[in-house]
């Protein structure tokens, strides 16, 4: 194990260069804080399909083929394709990447899939077991409103925990050579199960998972906080983050102004009326790739821990009364 | 005077399922179970076709109006036809309400599509 | 993460305190008012009906189907969701949240077709209504016919 370190973190000497990324997002998002941001905003939910699982598929084919072209490079110079989604059997992700005949691990991490999918592809380049990974993590409004909770022409009033899935897709080419923020290391989570119930709440239950990937990536790393010019988690929303950051302090750990949540600043509440904020993989994803990317690339933030949080319960689990397990995992990015 | 009867009582049997929506777990679909099975075992009593006789629509357009409206059915079947009609007269009785809304609801599927939000 | 059930217990605590509550007090009145608007619309129509039927019944009836036309027509036309973030138990206790019920999941749901899709979708939040109002009106039923 000659890039493990401590108890959960590699630490990848090659430093994988992240080399180009892009973000495509439906128009709820193009409207929001970081509308002016994202590569794409497609005016129509349906992107010119005929259903929501097509239009996520294709806002990820969209993404990787964006982001490969912008890396210079051509779909077979990528030796894998990474990729995850919300929806069941993570269709949005293989009716995506099928046209492009490449070889495709599928990953599920709920809204951690971004996180995951950088951590492995990062082992695959640093490894030397490929050259050119694409990475990319999907989720869609109205495909997610469907399968998890009510149709949408139901009136119900959604509860003030309660969080928005932003509809998109972000993808990243990780590669061996190349220029861009590299990779430094990245701490995998463990499932943390806190007994929230409430799948309206998921922001509470996920904060327990982000805190402990956290503690041990400092404590196996053996820095502090304040290593980080940003510390950004993937969902937490703004009632998660809050916990997150009490959690934090009650360790001796405080994260202080440099942590923020993808989920708070990629709506407006006030004008928007999503609540605790966005989530669904899409939503870490697009808001690293829009905003977070370009800083690095310009040292305007040298160097960045991102978190991105999953919640890994589905319907069933929630009518059997089951609580919500959780994960985080956390990648250190820091720009060359 | 009875639009205000009609008001208040239907307004005050809404502020009963959102209290339960506030402060409880239970979701929309659990409150709507809850609400007509109430309402068919009060109207079994008698004691909501007084409610009723007082407010009208108030008391029968809300959803414990449609269980009260099962119980009455059931008794008229029984009474009619014997011991058959406790199975057919509560699906008897809500006849014209599901089957109104099969229609409906079908036909609105084929003209309308879910609006994205 | 200590995971003990009193470290559970105690984060439990923790996030009671971060959560917001609804905002009880405007949610009811807002039920109040537009579940009263409803019933006194309601009452409107049983008038009418029942000045030009004669029977009490039949008013009864007529007035439940044009709820529910109205309710249906307004959920195609993608307003019924609005009104029901508005007046939350306002809009479903009454008929109009049955008919939200059915006919927003045939809606959503006509792409996976007309069988599994619409036909089976449509009962997803109606149909406990049904089986359990069923159940109840037997329950009803059995004492009826035996204490009668």
């Amino acid at each position: 194990m000659r890039h493990h370190i401590g108890e959960q973190t590699i630490r990848f000497e090659s430093r994988p260069a992240i080399t180009a990324v892009a973000s495509v997002v439906g128009p709820k998002e193009g409207e929001g804080p970081l509308g002016q941001l994202f590569d794409k905003v497609e005016p129509d939910m349906m992107a010119g399909t005929q259903s929501w699982e097509k239009a996520e598929s294709d806002f990820a084919r969209q993404g990787i083929d964006l982001a490969v072209k912008r890396a210079g490079l051509e779909i077979k110079d990528i030796q894998y394709i990474l990729a995850g989604d919300l929806l069941n059997q993570s269709i949005g992700s293989t009716f995506g990447v099928r046209s492009f005949e490449r070889p495709f691990f599928g990953l599920f991490g709920a809204c951690s899939t971004i996180g995951e999918a950088l951590a492995l592809g990062a082992m695959l380049v640093d490894g030397e077991c490929a050259d050119n990974v694409a990475i990319s993590a999907s989720s869609h409004f109205c495909a997610a409103e469907r399968t998890f909770r009510f149709p949408l022409e139901l009136g119900v009033q959604r509860p003030l925990t309660s969080s928005w899935t932003v509809t998109g897709d972000g993808c990243m080419v990780i590669s061996s050579e190349g220029e861009g923020p590299g990779i430094t290391a990245a701490t995998a989570g463990k499932i943390i199960d806190m007994g929230i119930r409430d799948a309206n709440n998921m922001g509470a239950a996920m904060a327990p998972a982000a805190a402990d990937v956290l503690v041990r990536h400092f404590q196996d790393l053996k820095i502090t906080p304040d290593y980080y010019d940003a510390i950004a988690t993937g969902d937490l929303g703004r009632y998660g983050l809050e916990i997150l950051k009490r959690l934090m302090e009650e360790r001796e750990l405080p994260l202080g102004d440099r942590a923020t949540d993808c989920g708070v600043m990629i709506f407006d509440n006030e004008t928007q009326d999503t609540h605790a904020g966005g989530s669904g993989p899409a939503c870490s994803a697009v808001t690293f790739a829009s905003y977070f990317y370009p800083r690095l690339k310009e040292g305007v933030i040298r160097r960045m821990l991102f978190i991105p949080t999953g919640a890994l319960m589905n319907s069933m689990t929630s009518q059997q009364g089951e609580s919500i397990p959780a994960i985080a995992h956390a990648i250190a990015i820091e720009s060359q | 005077m009875d639009y205000l009867k009609a008001f208040v009582v239907g307004g005050l049997i809404c502020v009963v399922g959102q209290i339960l929506l506030d402060k409880t777990r239970l979701t929309s679909a659990r409150i709507l179970v809850l609400f007509v099975v109430a309402g068919c075992l009060l109207g079994g009593l008698g004691w909501y076709e007084k409610l009723v006789e007082f407010a009208g629509a108030g008391a029968s357009v809300p959803l414990p109006g449609f269980g009260n409206a099962l119980a009455k059915g059931v008794k008229k079947e029984i009474d009619e036809n014997g011991f058959i009609g406790v199975l057919t007269g509560g699906f008897k009785s809500m006849a014209a309400g599901v089957g109104a809304a099969m229609l409906f609801s079908f036909l609105a599927s084929q003209i309308f599509s879910a609006k994205e939000k | 993460m200590e995971s003990s059930e009193k470290a559970k217990k105690q984060y439990q605590d923790m996030v009671e305190i971060y959560s917001p509550k609804s905002k009880i007090a405007t949610d009811c009145l807002r039920a109040f008012l537009c579940g009263g608007a409803v019933c006194a619309f309601g009452q409107f129509l049983s008038n009418t009906y029942l000045s030009y039927t004669g029977s009490k019944e039949t008013a009864g009836a007529l007035t439940a189907v044009t709820l529910i036309f109205l309710t249906v027509l307004f959920t195609g036309l993608g307003v019924f969701d609005k009104f029901g973030k508005l007046a939350g138990a306002g809009s479903f206790v009454p008929i109009t949240g049955f008919a939200n019920a059915m006919s927003s999941p045939a809606i959503e749901f006509k792409r996976e077709g007309l069988v599994m899709g619409i036909g089976a979708k449509m009962f997803t939040v109606a149909g406990p209504v049904i089986v359990y109002g069923c159940l109840a009106s037997m329950v009803v039923g059995l004492f009826y016919y035996f204490l009668k």
